[in-house]
Parts: C-alpha cells; structure tokens; sequence
C-alpha cells in the first residue's frame, strides 16, 4: 500500500440553491481502497457522487487529488482542459445506466477505443487489439466488436461501459448504483467482475449503492448518508455487523434473508 | 512478547429500534494469549463468546479498552486504529476463520480457499496448488473444487472456510467454532492443524462447543461468565 491517499476531501457541501445536497463531507480514499457510500433515495449520495467526480461545483470545500506526477491539486481549481485529460484517463465513471456512459450508436470496439485515442492513441490495429482484449476480459465474444451497443442485453452493456472505462488504465473509478438495474443472476456476474477488475488493477472505487450485499462485496470502507449528511462511517463489515446509528440499524435490520 | 492482550473490553449495545434500550454484554475482558498457545473462552451461549471474538476482529466497535496486536515490532491496538489499519492488521497479523462461509458467486470453492493467497500477492498458480492441498486434508473431493460453494452442504463449506482460514500465516488466529458442522474424521483433521499451528507459534483465540475438540486444543480456559457487566443498582 502507498503511504499517501489519493483523494482527500474536506468539508465539501454543495446547496441547489437552498435545497441541501450534501454537508460537510471529509474523508481521504487511499490507493486501493473501496468505499461505498449508502443510503435511500434522497440521502444525497449520488449528488456527493457528482461532485466527487467534478460533474458538479461544490458550495464549499475542497477535493484534492493526487496526480500522476504526485502533485496535490484541487480538483475545482482545474483548467477545463486539466479535468477533461483528468476525467478521460485517470478517472472512470461507471453510470447506473449504461446509455448514460456509451455511445449506443457506434460500435463496441469503437466505444472502448475511444477512450484510448482520447489519450492519443492513433494506431488502428492496436486499438483495435487492446478493444479486443478488454471486450475478452469483460467477458463479451470477440465476434460482438462490430456491434452496436444497442443490440446489448442491459447486463453486457453494464460490462462494456467499464471495460470503455478500464482501457485507460485509470486509478480511480466512480460507480453509481452498477448494478442497479439488472437481474439478479446479471448482477452477480457483474459484481464478480468488478471485484476481480479492481483486486487485479488495484483500484481505488467510490461506489453509490442502495445494496447493503453489494456494499459488503465489493467495498473496504462505507459511509451512511441520511439527509445530506455522512451518520456513519468505517470499515464495512464493522458498520454491517455493529451499526450504531439509529438509521443505520434501520438499514442493516430492513434486509431481506434468503 | 504476548501474541495479543486484551485489555479492559467492554461492550453494550443499543437498540435504537426497540426504543433504544440497552444490552450490555460484557466488561472488563483481560486476557493474554503467547505465541504458540491456544485460548478457548467458555461459558453457556449468550455470554459474550462471539462478541468478544467479533471485538478483537475489529467487527464490532468497542465501548472501551483495547485488543494489543504484535505487528512490526510495535503492539497495535486494533479496538482504536483506523479502518486502514485494521485492514493491513487483518492482511499480516491477524486472521479469522468464521463459522459460516460467505459465499461469492461464481468464485470456485479453490479460488475462494486461495484468495487471501493471492491478495498477498502470491502467484495465482501456486496459490491454488495449496489451496489444493488444504481442500484434500480436509477430504473435500476433487470433483467440488471448480464448483461455487453456494450448493454446497453445510460441512463441505466449513471446510471450504477451514482451507481459505488457515492457509495463510498470520501469527493470531480468531477460530469461531471451526468443527461445528463436521464429522469425527474432519473434526480431527481440523484437531491436527491447530496443533500445526501452535508448533508454528500461532498464538489461537477461540470458540469450541465441542467437548472433545476443546480438551483436545485448548491450553487454557478463559471463562467469559467472569467479565458479566454488573448491574447497576
């Protein structure tokens, strides 16, 4: 593990207008580390999750994030063009909704190798070849490439929106709700997938999640947002097992057993 | 120096959604454990066995004291560290094998018995040689190993678990009733690495119904009725 985190955020709030989104939120994401951040409808993680990921300015508060070349920077006080080379390479973003992160009209192969030529790439062949290899590792046929991904089932086009997200080789990654709307068998494939992707590559993740199983599998770390604000956090399995918040407690003995 | 010294743990729990009464569990549990020795705690159920294994774990937060863990040299307090600290106590220095196996879909029964091998950075191959070696000691047949345990019958994922929980060296090792689902043949292989381990210096924390696994491993009694929060009067 690196001595130093890769993201730190503090006290990061962000108002529409006078409706709250999120409040006074500080935590630092270490190389590696998954966090899940969880809670119902409204609690306002996907609103943290955006500005996380810099689709929206905070209120007030800061992000720093540690670039490639190990300088600290605040991800709001980018050029347009810094957070565009940020966003297309080092980050991922992995949409509940794979239409919201594909082209759906151009090809398989071309979604993935977008990416790549976004960083430069201009070598036919080898985009084609890395396409090929990250549709292998996401479990899609090679005879699939040509195809657009409007002839995907919702599940294949799940994992084609993270290998387009993957081929850059980023080191950190934003997932909302990955799995939220796929079958269940879908899921489980999905979130094996992720699980492995990660644990291989050493990601760091900041997943949104409504699934407390999804949270448990997948994450190191999680915190509970209720109404704009982070009531619980710390390691998953210590929150899982011994929630201490009211609502937390809620969440926890509101599962399903099966 | 002691492998791991519990100091003072105490834990009650609130119930938020029973008007938020409180349960207090246990108190005051000190105890010691050395390199190479194994540690039953007895006492009928309900005592604070689970609990006190599941604070020393780092999986329930604790109301006070602290759970002193060798590591580089220093003596850790899990009970306090934060969340990445207690992830890198769990990766070198303390290990857990629970009762029941978590299962992961699709994960084949080896690769689960490997992955902590392999998270250690362990080349996948070898990690699944040994993962095949631990599965055959504990007689779980060849044809299982590439299937996910979720099928599988309540012993053949204990050992499953058994594998995956003693196939790394960490020098603490939690042993929640490792042998509760197994037959004699098993509960005596079981029996026979925790004896491996202790000659390793493996210094072991654990529950055992069982009365003949107990006498079999245990080195000392620690009986968990001696930390029962006194009640307020």
């Amino acid at each position: 593990m690196s001595d130093e985190p890769l993201l730190r955020v503090s006290n990061l709030t962000k108002y529409y207008g006078s409706r709250l989104g999120c409040a006074d939120v500080s935590f630092e994401l270490w190389p590696g580390e998954v966090l899940a951040i969880v809670g119902e409808s409204g609690s306002g993680k996907t609103t943290l999750l955006n500005t996380l990921s810099a689709n929206l300015e905070p209120t007030s508060g800061e992000a720093l994030y540690r670039m490639r070349m190990g300088e600290w920077r605040n991800i709001y006080e980018l050029s347009e063009a810094e957070r565009r080379f940020l966003t297309r390479t080092d980050w991922g973003f992995v949409h509940q909704n794979p239409a919201d992160g594909l082209r759906m009209t151009v090809s398989a192969g071309a979604n993935v190798g977008e990416r790549l030529m976004a960083v430069g790439d201009r070598h036919y062949g080898r985009i084609r070849d890395t396409a090929l290899d990250w549709l292998g590792r996401v479990e899609i046929a090679a005879d699939r490439i040509d195809d657009q991904p409007r002839s995907f089932s919702g599940g294949m086009r799940q994992r084609l929106q993270i290998a387009r997200n993957l081929v850059t080789g980023p080191r950190l990654i934003f997932m909302d709700e990955p799995t939220g709307g796929l079958d269940v068998s879908v899921q489980a494939r999905l979130l094996d997938l992720l699980r492995q992707l990660v644990g291989e590559l050493g990601l760091s993740a900041i997943v949104v999640t409504h699934d407390l199983a999804v949270a448990r599998l997948l994450s190191h770390r999680m915190m509970v947002m209720k109404d704009g604000h982070v009531i619980e956090a710390g390691l998953t399995d210590r929150v899982l097992d011994d929630p201490r918040e009211p609502y937390t407690q809620l969440l926890v003995s509101s599962i399903l057993q099966v | 120096m002691t492998a791991l010294s519990v100091r003072n743990l105490a834990k009650t729990f609130t119930m938020h959604l029973r008007g938020g009464i409180s349960l207090p569990v246990v108190e005051n549990v000190t105890f010691d454990i050395n390199p190479g020795e194994c540690v039953v705690l007895g006492g009928p159920s309900g005592a604070g066995k689970s609990s006190i294994l599941k604070m020393v774990y780092g999986n329930y937060g604790v109301d006070g004291g602290a759970v002193l863990i060798a590591h580089d040299g220093a003596q850790v307090d899990l009970a306090s560290a934060d969340p990445r600290t207690v992830l890198t106590l769990r990766r070198d220095a303390i290990g857990y094998v629970s009762q029941f196996l978590r299962t992961v879909p699709r994960v084949s029964a080896l690769d689960v018995a490997a992955e902590p091998l392999v998270v250690r950075g362990i080349d996948k191959a070898e990690a699944q040689g040994r993962a095949g070696e631990m599965l055959s000691r504990l007689n779980l047949p060849e044809r299982l190993w590439g299937l996910p345990p979720a099928t599988f019958s309540g012993g053949e994922q204990q050992r499953v678990n058994i594998a995956r929980g003693f196939i790394t060296h960490h020098p603490v090792l939690l042993l929640d009733e490792p042998t509760a689902s197994l037959d004699a043949a098993n509960r005596a292989v079981v029996v026979d690495m925790i004896a491996q381990k202790k000659r390793c210096g493996v210094a072991m924390l654990g529950i055992f119904h069982d009365e003949d696994v107990r006498s079999a491993v245990a080195d000392r009694i620690v009986d968990v009725t001696g930390f029962a929060p006194r009640v307020a009067a």
